[in-house]
């Protein structure tokens, strides 16, 4: 279980517009090519010098390619960061502030306190 | 010595720059209110005639990440450039350049180091809406040099709400003790009870009115005993699950001091949150 992986997934497609359509088109192909090619790679590092251990859990890698923003929640990912990638995935396809409305509401049954986001 | 010029605290709300610029339909219902609080906000620290911007904020997951995070962090450097593809791409947020402050930037790491701080710093720091928020807000011109000073109140570990509070003591003392005969504002800017991507996000006001109504008397009134003695990094999870971000009101109370009343107090209702406006002058309100 790694929440850091998840978040840093969230983290790297989030600011890059490529990567953001890309997430948005092909969820699955995108976390399996990521997490093969990007997963290990320190971000101020050259790519000869990456990490050798970091992988998903399979409930993870699963929530990711589907798109699961109440799972990841669940599952301790950084809210911030999966509702801004998300809002700039998923916004465009509906009115002003429905997406938004609609993310929250879909996350209604989940009770306080939240899951821990500590990393 | 430099003078403390004016201390001043807000809630950032990204979408105020859509919100002001906006025209016609596209405008919303309440922008002319929340522009007109925020012009007179904006006069009070015009009021001060500040030479020097202290700006305290938090990286929201832009430059600083969780492979080298920093609890406190001063940047020092000529110039700092200003927000980031997704504030753009999500609330229009304009680029920007602004000038920095080394002298005072030097001076603030020398001397919190020395008070036992252990300031991180950058030297090429690309800072966000935390920061351009209130510049957008209160200083449009953006022609005041600056020295950005980023909190931790998203990635937890976090420091406690006291340390808040101490950094802010100091940080009042340190602009006080730079060699230099400049005014000087400290602007900072948190949030009341918030919730990001959860399920009270978005609601109709901020998800904690309660909370709020008693954040903005302990900040009005500068009752620094009574909030951290009901606020704890525990205690903020219940407001909201942003609402870590009330830490930098702390350390703004840290900076006016005890019991310190703010010369303007001003609130706005929102949908999905609350805004709030101090400001403080230390040494008397400018005629």
């Amino acid at each position: 279980m790694s929440k850091y992986l998840i978040d840093k997934f969230l983290y790297t497609v989030d600011r890059d517009p490529e990567l953001v359509e890309r997430y948005r088109e092909d969820p699955a192909g995108t976390v399996a090519w990521w997490e093969a090619e990007m997963a290990n790679t320190i971000l101020n590092c050259i790519p000869a010098e990456r990490t050798t251990w970091l992988s998903f859990a399979e409930e993870e890698r699963t929530a990711l390619a589907q798109h699961d923003h109440v799972r990841l929640f669940q599952l301790g990912a950084h809210p911030f960061l999966t509702l801004t990638l998300f809002i700039a995935m998923f916004e465009r396809d509906h009115g002003p502030l429905e997406y938004q409305k609609a993310y929250g509401k879909a996350m209604e049954h989940i009770t306080m306190p939240y899951p821990d986001i500590t990393t | 010595m430099a003078e403390l010029a004016a201390v001043v605290a807000s809630t950032h709300h990204p979408f105020y720059y859509r919100a002001k610029t906006s025209t016609g339909a596209d405008r919303p219902p309440f922008a002319d209110e929340w522009v007109a609080k925020q012009t007179a906000f904006a006069e009070t620290l015009n009021r001060a005639e500040p030479d020097v911007l202290v700006m305290v904020g938090s990286d929201h997951f832009h430059q600083l990440w969780l492979d080298n995070m920093p609890q406190f962090l001063v940047g020092k450097a000529p110039f700092f450039d200003a927000n980031w593809y997704n504030e753009e791409r999500e609330f229009g947020l304009p680029k920007m350049t602004l000038r920095g402050e080394e002298d005072l930037a030097a001076h603030l790491l020398r001397d919190g180091l020395d008070r036992d701080f252990d300031l991180a710093f950058s030297n090429e720091l690309r800072i966000d809406h935390s920061i351009t928020c209130p510049i957008i807000a209160l200083r449009p011109e953006a022609d005041l040099p600056i020295v950005p000073v980023y909190t931790n109140i998203f990635a937890p570990p976090m420091p406690q709400p006291k340390r808040f509070v101490q950094l802010g003591k100091a940080l009042r003392e340190m602009v006080e003790s730079w060699d230099s005969d400049k005014r000087v504002a400290i602007i900072g800017t948190g949030h009341l009870s918030l919730e990001l991507g959860g399920p009270r996000q978005f609601g109709e006001h901020g998800p904690d009115p309660e909370f709020d109504r008693k954040a903005v008397e302990w900040i009005a009134s500068g009752d620094i005993e009574g909030c951290l003695a009901e606020v704890s990094l525990d205690s903020l999870h219940h407001p909201g699950n942003a609402t870590h971000g009330f830490m930098d009101f702390m350390l703004m109370m840290g900076v006016a001091g005890e019991g310190a009343k703010a010369d303007h107090v001003d609130t706005l209702d929102l949908f999905h949150t609350m805004e709030a406006y101090f400001t403080w002058y230390p040494n008397g309100a400018p005629a």
